[in-house]
């Protein structure tokens, strides 16, 4: 275990010694802070139209607003992830360190997770920089808190989830160019996987879409907490973490 | 200390390291010595856990590296060909960080972090960040990251390579130094290296074991063949080299003729013997016989240089003549 936080330790600090992990941040907190202007400001004049016309509208922030706002934040990771993932075991291959890692007395799986492990709290700090924002809502509206940590969580679980899968394309290769770009067409593919397969009935459609990645955000968002989707994310990270040890294992093999 | 038994390495298409065995004992310096792309390398990932071997069995300190890894890996310090750094971290950082990476407890981890900058010289840049290094220090912050955990075998894979005039005496006083209480694997294909620093070689070319033996053994066993540059010019008229040469390979005794030099007229060539064969008279007569000028003749001793050449070209000769055969 303090392996595993040592390697964690250890990603975080290089994370944080490059401009990226300021980037991603600065880039993330700028998006979202526009989106909630701008949805925050339509749902404003919305419910003054209605009101003008003599209707009440009960304004529901939580519906009207954080609930759609955490779902394109949930978009917008598909972009980030695959800039926090690229350089995980890219950038040792190719600079020669992934040799201290494997000729020292840890294990593959210690190195795996504790990179995962680096990688989610990077992902943390940047959905932190939401709740920035969403703290002025607090501020001056009332909206219920707990669908927001649920949303919170299917975002880290679905993040973690992605940034497994990123882990396991980064290990096959050792430019971060190459990592990065494989990683961010399959988590369009896992993303689009939702969109083409919505309208279609019949079996192949819908396990493809129970694959896609989105699908089972879709109730965390709405502050669902389902069973199912908490144990699809979970066997997905383990998955993609299962199969990177391997890869790790059959690249020792054959390289 | 370290016992290959028939290591055997088999990339996709290639074969790295084909059937070798040697033993090291505990202590000694041991020098592996190959041209470029002969499995030096390949042969030092596989002593420390970092590629597994196709073929063959592999102990260190009585573990076997499949079996065991992590018993080796404790007991092993490795300085691959680039350092393995991160250049994000200042030098106590990165020191600390691989300390606790081999398992140093936490009560000994600052000591020994003190220690090896001590030990390898680099405590006077203990605070800057490793990419700022000039390439002398990063490879004694290398060196220093290999000793850390106090390991029983070093595997260094071409310490010295890189490194100007100055570091490169340095770095070897420090491996020296460092001889008694660690076991220590080097490779490197400067040969003088070999001869000032190891007690064993190991010679291996294309992947195949060539010779071990004392670097002491090593130059005795070609100690009866001589090797002399004999300078030569023409009475009259500029000598033809090719013919001059030829003239030379046919005196009786002589293995190897290579032209030295050539300028005004004056030809130089070196001349190597058969072991145990006088060929100086034979070679002064011919000259002679030929109507030209012997204007020096002298002899200079083989040096390992030319032992290692002999043998890895002979080994290509042999090949070659396998080839041409079947």
């Amino acid at each position: 275990m303090s392996s595993v936080l040592l390697i964690c330790q250890k990603e975080l600090k290089s994370y944080f010694a490059s401009p990226i992990a300021y980037l991603l941040m600065a880039f993330f907190g700028l998006v979202f802070g526009f989106v909630l202007y701008r949805s925050t400001g339509d749902v404003m004049r919305f419910s003054f139209q209605m009101q003008m016309q003599g209707q009440s509208m009960p304004m529901n922030l939580n519906q009207q607003i954080i609930s759609p706002l955490l779902g394109f934040a949930s978009t917008i990771s598909l972009f980030l992830i695959p800039m926090i993932t690229m350089r995980l075991f890219a950038e040792e291959k190719r600079s020669g360190t992934i040799e201290l890692l494997l000729t020292s007395p840890i294990t593959d799986l210690q190195i795996i997770l504790g990179k995962w492990l680096g990688a989610m709290l990077l992902y943390l700090c940047i959905l932190l920089m939401s709740m920035v924002n969403l703290a002025l809502l607090f501020a001056w509206g009332k909206p219920d808190i707990r669908p927001v940590l649920v949303a919170y969580l299917g975002l880290l679980l679905q993040g973690g989830c992605l940034l497994a899968i990123g882990a396991f394309i980064s290990n096959t290769t050792r430019n971060q160019i190459v990592a990065g770009g494989v990683t961010f067409f399959v988590c369009l593919l896992l993303y689009l996987l939702n969109w083409f397969t919505s309208f279609d009935n019949g079996p192949v459609w819908s396990a493809l879409n129970y694959l896609s990645i989105v699908t089972h955000f879709d109730n965390f968002a709405k502050g669902v907490i389902e069973t199912k989707d908490v144990i699809f994310y979970i066997t997905m990270i383990f998955f993609a973490l299962f199969i990177t040890s391997r890869s790790m294992e059959s690249l020792r093999w054959r390289s | 200390m370290i016992k290959v038994e028939g290591l055997t390495k088999r990339y996709a298409r290639t074969v790295a390291v084909n059937d070798i065995s040697f033993e090291v004992e505990k202590g000694q310096i041991v020098g592996f010595l190959g041209p470029n792309g002969a499995g030096k390398t390949t042969t030092m990932r596989v002593l420390t856990c970092f590629l597994p071997p196709s073929e063959g069995k592999v102990t260190v300190a009585g573990f076997d590296v499949l079996e065991n890894p992590m018993e080796v890996k404790k007991r092993i310090g490795y300085l691959p060909e680039t350092p393995p750094l991160y250049p994000e971290m200042e030098v106590v950082e990165y020191l600390t960080f691989v300390g606790k990476l081999k398992g140093i407890p936490s009560k000994d981890l600052t000591r020994r972090v003190g220690e090896v900058m001590e030990k390898c010289a680099v405590a006077d840049v203990r605070d800057k960040l490793i990419s700022k290094l000039s390439k002398g220090y990063r490879q004694r912050v290398g060196l220093a990251q290999a000793i850390i955990h106090n390991p029983d075998v070093l595997v260094l894979d071409e310490p010295t390579s890189g490194l100007d005039p100055k570091q490169i005496i340095e770095t070897r006083g420090l491996i020296q130094s460092l001889a008694g209480d660690h076991t220590i694997v080097l490779s490197t294909h400067i040969l003088s290296e070999v001869e000032q620093m190891c007690e064993r070689v190991i010679i291996i070319s294309q992947g195949k074991l060539v010779a071990i033996d004392s670097v002491a053994n090593l130059t005795n066993r070609l100690r009866g063949a001589e090797a002399v540059v004999v300078e030569l010019e023409a009475a009259g008229g500029r000598p033809n080299p090719s013919e001059v040469q030829q003239r030379l390979e046919q005196v009786s005794g002589v293995s190897r003729v290579v032209m030295k030099d050539s300028r005004n007229g004056r030809l130089a060539f070196e001349v190597e013997s058969l072991p145990d064969r006088q060929i100086r008279g034979d070679l002064a007569r011919t000259v002679v016989n030929s109507g030209w000028n012997l204007n020096e003749m002298r002899s200079i001793g083989l040096s390992l240089e030319d032992i290692f050449l002999q043998l890895t070209t002979s080994e290509e000769k042999e090949t070659e003549k396998v080839g041409a055969t079947t």
